[in-house]
């Protein structure tokens, strides 16, 4: 009977944090497709009737515009602060001095959290006492920066604060990955008479490909589960001018009352990180077993 | 250290001025140190002015005077609508919630990745895998059913629901972490060990453990991190008073009532941002690993 224990005690242990993953993780994602397939409304129903919520909620302008922002946002925040990233990287990298201390300057944003970093934007933002002041005091009154309550811009200061506050994080990855280039190659192309520049844009970038991999595979992520940072800044205002599919989630899970509506965003939400994060998982267990 | 790829550029130096090259680097280093500062400068100066001053403009002037009215004020008195209580109490939540959160998950999380690295069966790759992908969802895909579950089981919105909520949703980080860790531990200690008659137990408790304090460090600082800076949960399945620091800071500063006290919003801000500022300046080669290894999987 020990014996017959002992054998089996490492999945004995193992099993009730698996048992809660499969319920916490699965079987709620099973709930919450489920619900998107009913017609609830404050309270869940079970009865599935199909599509009704989806077809409803790309009929809904709210959502459209969520989804929009959602496109714009990770194009720009992705874009940005990998070039960003990649640059401040490369430039650290050339034996800098004092070189420990700059990147904890850099990288220190990615304590914070987004609703201290969205209490601070906020602030240095906002046209009253803001930049915009700091720069009319400069001798420019004249000067315009009201992003932050213009319908049409204030998307780009969640952008400008994303920016802030991961671009350090992407440096750190991008400097790991310089670190570890093969150092023959390099040393091969010097011998050859190739300019730095070349040597740059044709051996070391290209080189990196796994880190660019990471590092977007984790900015996309972020920005889709951007939530926090988006109700600290904007409050998804003015109007719902900076919405987006997390913050409409929650709006429809817990103001609106609309289950079914919040369940069905929940579920596109879900189908596009799956879509990034699935191929990527897969091949790094992958991997692993090789 | 790539001394190829720092020399790649220095060669091309040699072409240009050096000197003038390696100054327009510093340049441009510094001008990205402000851009990184400034804004955490610009909450210190606000919470030490005066509102008088803050009016006047000079969003980057230093305070003419240090007053330090605001930060006692976010400390004990600010209010959020009508509750004005301050930050003390949703701190002390946060730190209640904070330790045994971080304690359990890593605990379990240390468990999970000994048994998946040294004592893999059939299928255990697959519990990893299924795991790990639990870190990646959405939260999202999983607020309403469990805001449904802490209901039934009598804990929602209070402290011990969100500590049942971070431990569950951080077992597939704390388990990569330790996991990660483990695979690279030689499999002969175990092995021998194992000969040697040592049990499982035993074998964690006198062998894997007491090489293990690099991956605790890291995980703990993961998942302190992580958690204190938590919003979306805290916001979703706390009420009134159990709330977290970030719901209450949030509730501050987007509060409608009364005048606009912003050194009062950048010292709540402060005092939430304190704590993991804290951890970054002293464990900050741990916290970076952390990250790391959040990321790159393998």
């Amino acid at each position: 009977m020990e014996k017959l224990i002992a054998r089996y005690l490492p999945k004995i242990v193992v099993a009730p944090s698996f048992a809660a993953v499969l319920f916490f993780v699965y079987g709620f994602i099973g709930w919450t497709i489920w619900v998107s397939m009913t017609k609830s409304r404050i309270l869940p129903k079970y009865d599935l009737v199909g599509l009704i919520q989806y077809d409803k909620l790309w009929a809904t302008p709210r959502w459209l515009v969520a989804i929009e922002n959602l496109g714009i946002f990770i194009f720009l925040f992705v874009a940005i602060a990998l070039v960003v990233g990649l640059f401040l990287a490369i430039l650290l990298d050339q034996k800098v001095r004092a070189e420990g201390f700059i990147r904890t300057t850099y990288l220190y944003p990615m304590a914070l959290s987004f609703i201290v970093t969205g209490t601070a934007w906020k602030w240095i933002l906002n046209p009253g006492l803001g930049i915009q002041k700091v720069v009319r005091d400069l001798g420019f009154p004249d000067f315009e920066f009201g992003w932050l309550v213009d319908p049409e811009m204030a998307l780009y200061t969640i952008v400008i604060a994303g920016v802030w506050q991961s671009s350090g994080f992407v440096m750190a990855l991008f400097l790991a990955g310089l670190r570890s280039v093969n150092q023959e190659i390099i040393k091969a192309a010097m011998v050859d008479g190739i300019g730095p520049f070349r040597i740059y844009t044709g051996i070391i970038i290209p080189s990196l490909r796994p880190v660019f991999i990471s590092a977007i595979i984790v900015l996309v992520h972020l920005a889709i589960k951007s939530f926090d940072l988006v109700i600290a800044l904007t409050s998804g205002g003015p109007g719902y001018s900076t919405d987006m599919p997390a913050t409409y989630m929650y709006a429809m899970a817990f103001s609106r009352g609309q289950l079914g509506q919040a369940s069905a965003s929940a579920t596109i939400m879900l189908m596009t990180v799956c879509i990034f994060i699935i191929p990527y998982l897969y091949s790094e267990l992958r991997q692993k077993n090789v | 250290m790539s001394d190829q790829t720092a020399n790649v550029a220095r060669a091309g130096g040699k072409r240009w001025s050096p000197i003038l090259l390696r100054g327009l680097l510093f340049l441009i280093l510094g001008l990205f140190v402000l851009y990184y500062t400034l804004p955490l400068f610009v909450m210190v100066v606000t919470s030490l002015k005066s509102l008088p001053e803050i009016r006047q403009g000079a969003l980057l002037g230093l305070p003419k005077e240090i007053v330090l009215d605001a930060w006692s004020n976010a400390w004990s008195e600010a209010c959020a609508g009508v509750t004005c209580v301050g930050l003390k109490p949703y701190f002390w939540n946060s730190v209640v919630l904070v330790v045994p959160a971080v304690i359990i998950s890593t605990a379990i999380g240390a468990i999970n990745g000994y048994i998946l690295s040294m004592w893999q069966f059939k299928g255990s790759n697959i519990i990893f895998g299924l795991m790990l992908f639990g870190c990646f969802i959405p939260f999202q895909a999983v607020l309403l059913p469990m805001a449904i579950t802490l209901g039934k089981i009598g804990i929602a919105g209070n402290v011990a629901g969100l500590v049942l909520v971070h431990v569950v949703y951080g077992i597939g980080f704390t388990t990569l972490f330790f996991r990660n860790y483990y695979v690279s531990v030689p499999i002969e200690l175990v092995k021998a060990a194992k000969i040697d008659g040592a049990g499982f137990w035993t074998i964690f408790g006198s062998i894997i453990l007491p090489m293990s304090a690099p991956v605790i460090v890291v995980t703990v600082i993961w998942q302190f991190t992580s958690i204190w800076n938590d919003f979306l949960f805290g916001v979703s399945f706390s009420q009134g008073d159990n709330q977290p620091i970030t719901v209450a800071l949030n509730n501050i500063v987007n509060s409608t009532t009364g005048v606009k006290e912003y050194n009062v919003d950048m010292a709540s801000a402060m005092i939430a941002a304190i704590p993991t500022l804290l951890v970054y300046i002293v464990a900050g080669k741990y916290f970076i690993r952390g990250l790391a290894a959040g990321s790159v999987k393998g």
